[in-house]
């Protein structure tokens, strides 16, 4: 006997904490037959806002379009601004901006343990990651003088030089991080519940991932090899050397594995650079920032995000001012078009964590 | 997988060992975490550094802070005044406000808590309601983080040997680049329109420069200076002095970027086309005007502009005044005096050439004949020494000798020429006598330091190879048996310090008589008025107290019909003042005749 369908309404407060979002059920019974989203709790204006701030003024908006790892939008923007002015980068700053991404991609999926976990109800690995994640925070806060917030990669290097004895603490706190990921799997992968909750959930098809415009660990997830520190290397990658997981399966499992793999590769990859990092500039300064024009023309920069590629796309008039910045970021490919294709069929139960293992981030859907 | 699987259901429970562990997590409010080296918390600001330019609150994108008046502060020269107050509640610590700052007094700190109910109690001003912010600064700015630019676009200049071969322009002036360059280093403050004597619009001008649009500065200069080329070569430029960049760099080279911009228009023609100047409908009221000096050409040019019918009369053949005859021509080349001088005669102001007021038409009928005077007739006289055989040939006063040879009159200086002063004058005078091929010595009262000239001109002296003889104080010129100048017999001078506290007093050392081997002495310090062109029933009602003309703010005399401006009026001497006079006189004699 059919059931009869049921509107049912998922949000907007905090499904997991991906953020302010709301998705529009409709089910039978516990199944999903179908699935809308429905977003506009966010929406700050920040491209509209950036073109009422000159190019300097500007850049202190970036860090907000994604709150869990602002780096990558900061490191994006800086890089466009710098391609659109040929303004020339120190090769100690390339080097900081890499440790701060790793750092940033580490403290994003320490979050994602918790978000990924509290989805399913296992609330003591949020409790250790968000914890583990202060200690990144920590760090963060030693380097650019924030914690979350840091403002601190900006359009011709970066801010402040490495404090005395960070680079050590940093190895240390990787030390610390080696062991501790032991203890994330005892609890996480192995447990039977998380495999259970996770197999064969929320699969994305991968004859279809490209075609859906799908990125990142979720492209990876699904077999697929794609990271743009490979494929389209920026700032030092490709001096580096690390390995870009990937795992069959398209389903939640898969996407973990990919993530587990990745925090280990960006403890790799920090390693590498603390050992690498030659001394020298860290800014090659702009102008004046009142008076600071950028020749007329557009540029766009992208770099690899926890959620996958995010790109900042800027336009200039030839004025002090941004003509336009469009910012392109991956949770509106997955939290919108495709959560709303993958749900069709969950249970209402997981849809949580489904929404969490696609990297869903309403603050950088809607900007 | 089997439905029950022992490895992960045991494998969670490892987490039990974690039973007992100390949290790594403090335990506020018990403990509270000590903040980085590098915090970007709550804001400090020494109130004694920050010269209220105002830069943080430009740079603040939400508009989180605001200027204001604090008790005990007072607004001098190079300081607004004002303080920046911060809303605690609009900021995003994002710390601009710290990189911008040209004198580096505001910064963050490592304070980062505070509750409180009173949403009005976020608002407040750093350095002042938290003075103990102090010992607790983390994110400051240095000359090198900061994100303003210090270092100043150097001018190109002809090298001292080069210079003293001829009277070539020293100053070659900025190209293209190099001024867009020195014009993005501006931060619109103001700082620098509030202390110059013609509130000329300079922010608004450098931004033009900078921003590409040269005829635009012009017309913003054009505001309210009608002689911004001279202004932009000889200046006493006090703008640079109070620049916020000066603080802890290089001012902005303001002169030169106003220098910069007239330039590019080259003749009187293309100025007349770019600053496009609206003239009102004649109005049938007459001016009259004595002195074709800085004030009187000012004054001119914007009451013809108003529509008044305007008459300059000149004593000498050219206009310009002290910046005609008194300012050497390496610094002020004829060309662009008179291109100037062309522009604003362009426009409708008439120049009688060589009509001396007093000889070849009294003031009394300029007087009659005009709805109102304005008199710009500087200091024509010069002060003597006082000291015996001052009259031996060979003996000159230095801004005769200026006038001298800027009239291209030919003069014999011999070859050892000492000058006596430390004014403008004084190093003009022993610039030019280099150029003429002498060897020259300053001789100055008090030191170096106490010079009243421009810096620059006095390393401009010192580079073409003039000597300059501090403390030292002339008390004889020694003639030879015909009468002709020998030499200098002076006094070394210590310095004392003045007991009512003003600037130390040289006074003379018993027996360090020394002398000094000369072929001319020329006198330089200072000049006086010539007020003997002054009918007696004017010079009673024009009031004229040491050596000056009294006027009003308008720069009204004793007879309200009558103004006056310029170095017969102001101490400060010089051609902006005067400029400044002139503009004033105009605003106060439209306003006068208009409102009758």
């Amino acid at each position: 006997m059919r059931e009869k369908a049921t509107t049912l309404y998922l949000g907007p407060q905090h499904p997991g904490i991906t953020g302010n979002m709301m998705v529009r059920l409709k089910v039978e019974g516990d199944t999903i037959v179908k699935a809308t989203t429905e977003v506009g709790y966010l929406h700050r204006a920040f491209e509209k806002l950036q073109e009422r701030r000159n190019w300097l003024q500007a850049f202190t908006l970036l860090c907000r379009f994604c709150v869990p790892e602002p780096d990558p939008v900061e490191e994006s923007y800086a890089r466009a601004v710098e391609l659109l002015e040929g303004r020339e980068v120190p090769e100690r700053a390339k080097y900081i901006r890499v440790l701060m991404l790793e750092l940033a991609r580490m403290g994003a999926y320490m979050l994602w343990y918790g978000g990924q976990n509290g989805s399913l109800g296992l609330y003591t690995m949020g409790q250790w990651s968000v914890g583990d994640r202060n200690y990144i925070l920590d760090l963060f806060e030693e380097l650019t003088g924030g914690r979350v917030y840091h403002m601190y990669i900006w359009p011709g290097g970066v801010r402040r030089d490495l404090p005395e004895g960070f680079a050590d603490k940093v190895l240390r706190t990787m030390d610390y991080f080696e062991k501790r990921l032991k203890d994330y799997d005892d609890l996480m992968f192995d447990n039977t519940i998380f495999q259970k909750r996770t197999q064969g959930i929320g699969i994305v098809p991968k004859e279809k991932a490209v075609e859906w415009g799908v990125v990142g660990p979720i492209l990876r997830g699904c077999g697929i090899k794609s990271d743009i520190r490979i494929d389209d290397p920026y700032e030092v990658y490709d001096k580096l050397d690390f390995v870009v997981p990937t795992h069959e399966g398209g389903d939640i499992w898969s996407r973990a594995l990919v993530r587990r793999e990745e925090v280990r590769q960006s403890i790799r990859i920090i390693r590498q650079v603390i050992e690498k990092m030659p001394s020298g500039e860290i800014y090659n300064k702009i102008p004046n920032p009142h008076k600071w024009a950028l020749p007329k023309g557009d540029a766009y920069a992208r770099t690899e995000a926890v959620r996958g590629e995010v790109g900042m796309y800027i336009v200039s008039d030839g004025s002090t001012h941004p003509r336009r910045t469009h910012f392109r970021g991956a949770a509106y490919v997955h939290a919108i078009t495709l959560l709303e294709k993958v749900l069709v069929g969950a249970n209402v139960a997981d849809v949580s964590a489904i929404m969490n293992s696609l990297g869903t981030c309403p603050p950088e859907i809607e900007r | 997988m089997s439905f029950f699987d022992l490895k992960g259901t045991l494998k969670p429970l490892t987490a039990l060992k974690q039973f007992g562990k100390k949290p790594h997590t403090i335990s506020y409010p018990k403990v509270s975490k000590e903040a980085a080296d590098r915090y970007r918390g709550f804001h400090y600001n020494d109130l004694e550094e920050c010269i209220g330019c105002g830069n943080c609150s430009t740079i603040c994108q939400n508009a989180a802070i605001d200027m204001i008046h604090l008790e005990g502060i007072e607004g001098k020269k190079g300081d607004s005044g004002l303080r920046p107050r911060i809303d605690h509640g609009r900021c995003c610590w994002c710390a601009l406000c710290v990189e911008v700052c040209p004198t580096g007094s505001l910064s963050l700190t490592k304070d980062y808590n505070y509750v409180s109910e009173d949403p009005d109690s976020f608002l407040w001003t750093p350095g002042k309601d938290n003075p103990q912010g102090k010992e607790k600064i983390s994110f400051f700015s240095t000359e090198e983080t900061s994100l303003n630019v210090f270092q100043r676009v150097p001018m190109p200049e002809l090298e001292g040997k080069e210079r003293v071969k001829s009277f070539a322009e020293v100053v070659l002036g900025y190209s293209e680049t190099e001024a867009r360059a020195e014009a993005s280093r501006c931060i619109s403050c103001g700082l620098c329109t509030e202390v110059c004597p013609d509130h000329m619009h300079i922010p608004e001008y450098i931004n033009a420069i900078a921003s590409g649009n040269d005829a635009d500065a012009v017309r913003i200069i054009y505001d309210n200076n009608p002689l911004p080329e001279m202004c932009g070569k000889v200046c006493t430029h006090r703008c640079e002095d109070v620049c916020a960049i000066a603080s802890r760099g290089e001012a902005i080279a303001i002169q030169w970027l106003k220098r910069y911009a007239t330039e590019t228009a080259a003749t009187a023609d293309i100025t007349h086309e770019i600053v496009n100047p609206e003239i009102r409908e004649a109005n049938g009221k007459t001016v009259g005007i004595v002195g074709a000096g800085p004030s009187g050409l000012t004054a001119a040019y914007y009451l013809a502009l108003r529509g008044y019918d305007v008459t300059i009369y000149e004593a000498n053949a050219k206009a310009g005044g002290a910046t005609m005859y008194g300012i050497p021509k390496y610094r002020f080349p004829i060309d662009s005096l008179d291109k100037q001088i062309d522009y604003i005669q362009s426009i409708g102001v008439k120049i009688n050439f060589n009509t001396k007021v007093g000889k070849d038409i009294s003031f009394k009928e300029i007087y009659d004949n005009n709805d109102a005077v304005f008199m710009g007739v500087g200091f024509p006289d010069a002060w003597s020494l006082g000291v015996d055989g001052e009259n031996a040939e060979g003996s000159i006063q230095a801004f005769r000798y200026l006038y001298m040879i800027n009239s291209g009159e030919k003069v014999d200086i011999g070859d050892k020429v000492i000058v006596v002063g430390g004014g403008n004058v004084a190093i003009d005078a022993a610039r030019v006598s280099r150029r003429m091929g002498a060897e020259v010595t300053i001789l100055y009262r008090r030191r170096v330091a106490d010079m009243p000239a421009a810096q620059d001109e006095i390393d401009g002296a010192e580079e073409e190879g003039v000597t300059i003889v501090p403390q030292a104080i002339p008390i004889k010129v020694i003639e030879d048996e015909k009468g002709h100048v020998k030499a200098v017999e002076y006094l070394k001078a210590e310095m004392v310090p003045d007991e009512r506290g003003g600037r130390p007093r040289p006074v003379a050392i018993e027996g360090s008589n020394t002398i000094i081997e000369a072929t001319s002495v020329m006198a330089a310090i200072g000049q006086k008025g010539d007020y003997s062109f002054l009918e007696k029933e004017f010079e009673d009602k024009i009031k004229i107290e040491r050596g000056r003309f009294i006027v009003n703010e308008k720069q009204q005399t004793g007879d309200p019909k009558v103004f006056a401006g310029g170095d017969a009026v102001n101490r400060t001497a010089d051609a902006i003042s005067a400029i400044a006079d002139g503009f004033r006189a105009c605003k106060a004699i439209d306003e006068m005749l208009m409102t009758k």
